[in-house]
């Protein structure tokens, strides 16, 4: 990987660990999971590894917006974007440094539920397989909404604007296959294609399949070259 | 080393920068004049790589600015505007970012980072963070941060606004020691800068450029009225409308003096009449004593209000 693309990722996480954001995110987000999974364990006396991987693309729809929304509207909006690219980088390698830091924390802030799963496995016998491929999706769906919040935080200088629109076009993927019994028949089984929740099910079953790895990294690579070309439309303006 | 040949940008209607054509040769230190909005941050961010131009173009060292970008920006050092910096990062990490995306080799940075402290006088601020500095280290930050990795160009967007006058002259005097081995633009609309800096001065006003030459030369093409500063002593109070009756005198001013026999004033006439014999002989006719008697030299200021108003 060059060598810039680390040198941005490494700037990136250290401003998130520098300021309170990262710490106040991550905690936040440990603690409306832990809760959602510890209140099923308590109440039907029965917990299972499905409420964390059901409750968690949900979470992460406002959890991954919060991470990605200054990412670079703040460069737009404080100016230093004028010396980020002024200086000798393509801009791809900008937006994959500013991407795998968010990915970064997304994955520690990921594996410290593993906490509770092991709280789990303490009460009961856990499937091991599907434990790693819920993982591994959970992952995936936090690439693919993280590159949606690099893409709209790098068309605006606003981080409210940036949060919202992240927000809706998540919301968006979220919900297509939800939707199934208002679309036309047709239409039915490319909305359930598109929606991240249908591949990610998929996945959380235990069965890690190309064609959902695939969706996903269509999506990553598509959020991404938009933001790229996002940063690039500020020279014909 | 930079050659800017019919430079021209438009913001939706608005013609930002039009027509602009000039060359800037190694060791230069230019300085780019002109009244707020007149296109000179426009300019220097289509040579920094930062923005695309309607039409024209743009070369540094032989290449072509949009066709061998990474280059160019190599060979770039830039200080935009307000020195926009990272407020949460410390100075220190800030120059180790800076010289990572550089490029510049891990076991050179702390010579480097030396160096910069002496030259930039960062001393006092090395682990601070960015936000909390004053403006004027900030302007220094952010010129340490463009001249990090000793590039062959460097290019500064008024990098004086906000510097107490002790911080002006040393930045000024740097620039002019960096000027002896490297090409500067400097953009300001700050006259005494450029007569204290510049070897060349190119003035831009709504877009186009009005005048491009060393400063002495400009001066010597101001078209505007010639004055003259004399000093008298005498008791008299007719004195002013004396001098307003002389032959060719278009305008007198008086300068008002404490002194109680002490007249000063400033005598305008056509450009290419001498007044100075007929003043003497005035003085003399009524015995004023003349303590003094000089051609004012056309400012740079004349010149830049002459050419940037209309
Ligand atoms: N991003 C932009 N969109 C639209 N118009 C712009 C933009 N940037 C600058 N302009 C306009 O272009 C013109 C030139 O602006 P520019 O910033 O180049 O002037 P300047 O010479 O640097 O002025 P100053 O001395 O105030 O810094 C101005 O009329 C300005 O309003
Ligand atoms: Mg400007």
């Amino acid at each position: 990987m060059s060598s810039h693309v680390v040198v941005f990722c490494k700037k990136e996480l250290r401003s998130f660990f520098d300021s309170p954001i990262a710490y106040i995110v991550i905690t936040t987000f440990l603690l409306i999971s832990g809760w959602f999974f510890f209140s099923d364990l308590f109440l039907v006396n029965q917990a299972s590894l499905r409420n964390l991987f059901d409750i968690i693309p949900f979470i992460f729809m406002f959890f991954v917006p919060a991470v990605t929304m200054r990412l670079i509207s703040e460069e737009k909006r404080s100016g230093t974007i004028e010396i980020l690219l002024t200086l000798p980088v393509k801009d791809y390698e900008i937006i994959l440094g500013k991407f795998l830091a968010g990915l970064i924390l997304i994955v520690v802030a990921v594996l410290l539920t593993l906490v509770y799963t092991f709280t789990l496995s303490g009460l009961g016998d856990l499937d091991f397989g599907s434990v790693v491929a819920g993982y591994i999706g959970l992952i995936f769906l936090g690439a693919t909404y993280l590159s949606v919040g690099v893409f709209t935080s790098s068309f605006t200088q606003n981080q409210i604007v940036a949060f919202i629109t992240s927000f809706a076009i998540i919301f968006a993927l979220y919900m297509l296959n939800k939707v199934l019994m208002f679309v036309p028949n047709f239409l039915a089984s490319f909305f359930e294609y598109l929606s991240v929740d249908y591949h990610f099910s998929n996945i959380s079953r235990g069965v890690i399949d190309s064609r959902d790895v695939i969706y996903y990294l269509s999506l990553v690579f598509f959020f991404l070259f938009l933001a790229v070309r996002a940063l690039e439309s500020r020279k014909w303006r | 080393m930079i050659r800017v040949k019919n430079l021209t940008k438009k913001y939706g209607e608005l013609k930002a920068v039009d027509d602009v054509t000039f060359d800037v040769h190694t060791g230069d230190i230019l300085g780019f004049l002109g009244p707020n909005g007149a296109g000179k941050t426009t300019t220097v961010r289509i040579i920094t790589c930062f923005l695309l131009p309607t039409a024209g173009w743009v070369e540094v060292d032989g290449l072509n600015v949009f066709e061998h970008s990474l280059e160019v920006r190599k060979k770039i050092g830039y200080l935009p505007e307000n020195a926009p910096l990272y407020s949460e990062m410390n100075v220190l990490d800030y120059l180790h970012f800076i010289m990572g995306v550089r490029g510049i080799l891990k076991d050179r940075w702390s010579q480097r980072t030396k160096e910069m402290i002496n030259i930039c006088g960062l001393g006092p601020v090395v682990n601070r963070n960015i936000g909390e500095l004053s403006k004027g280290f900030r302007q220094r930050v952010g010129l340490a941060q463009a001249m990090v990795h000793d590039p062959e160009v460097l290019i500064l967007d008024e990098p004086t606004s906000g510097l107490d006058p002790n911080q002006i002259a040393e930045i000024r005097s740097l620039i002019k020691e960096l000027g002896k081995e490297k090409t500067v633009i400097l953009c300001t609309h700050i006259l005494p800068e450029v007569e204290a800096t510049c070897k060349r001065v190119l003035i831009i006003n709504e877009g186009k450029i009005v005048a491009d030459g060393s400063p002495a030369e400009l001066q010597a093409s101001f078209q505007g009225k010639e004055q003259i500063y004399i000093e008298l002593k005498t008791p008299f109070t007719d004195v002013e409308s004396k001098l307003a009756n002389l032959e060719n005198v278009e305008k007198v001013k008086e300068i008002l003096t404490n002194g109680d026999d002490l007249k000063k004033f400033t005598i305008e006439c056509a450009r290419g009449v001498d007044l100075r014999e007929g003043l003497f002989r005035l003085a003399v006719d009524n015995n004023w004593v003349l303590l003094e008697m000089r051609k004012e030299q056309a400012s740079l200021e004349d010149v830049f209000r002459q050419l940037t108003t209309s």
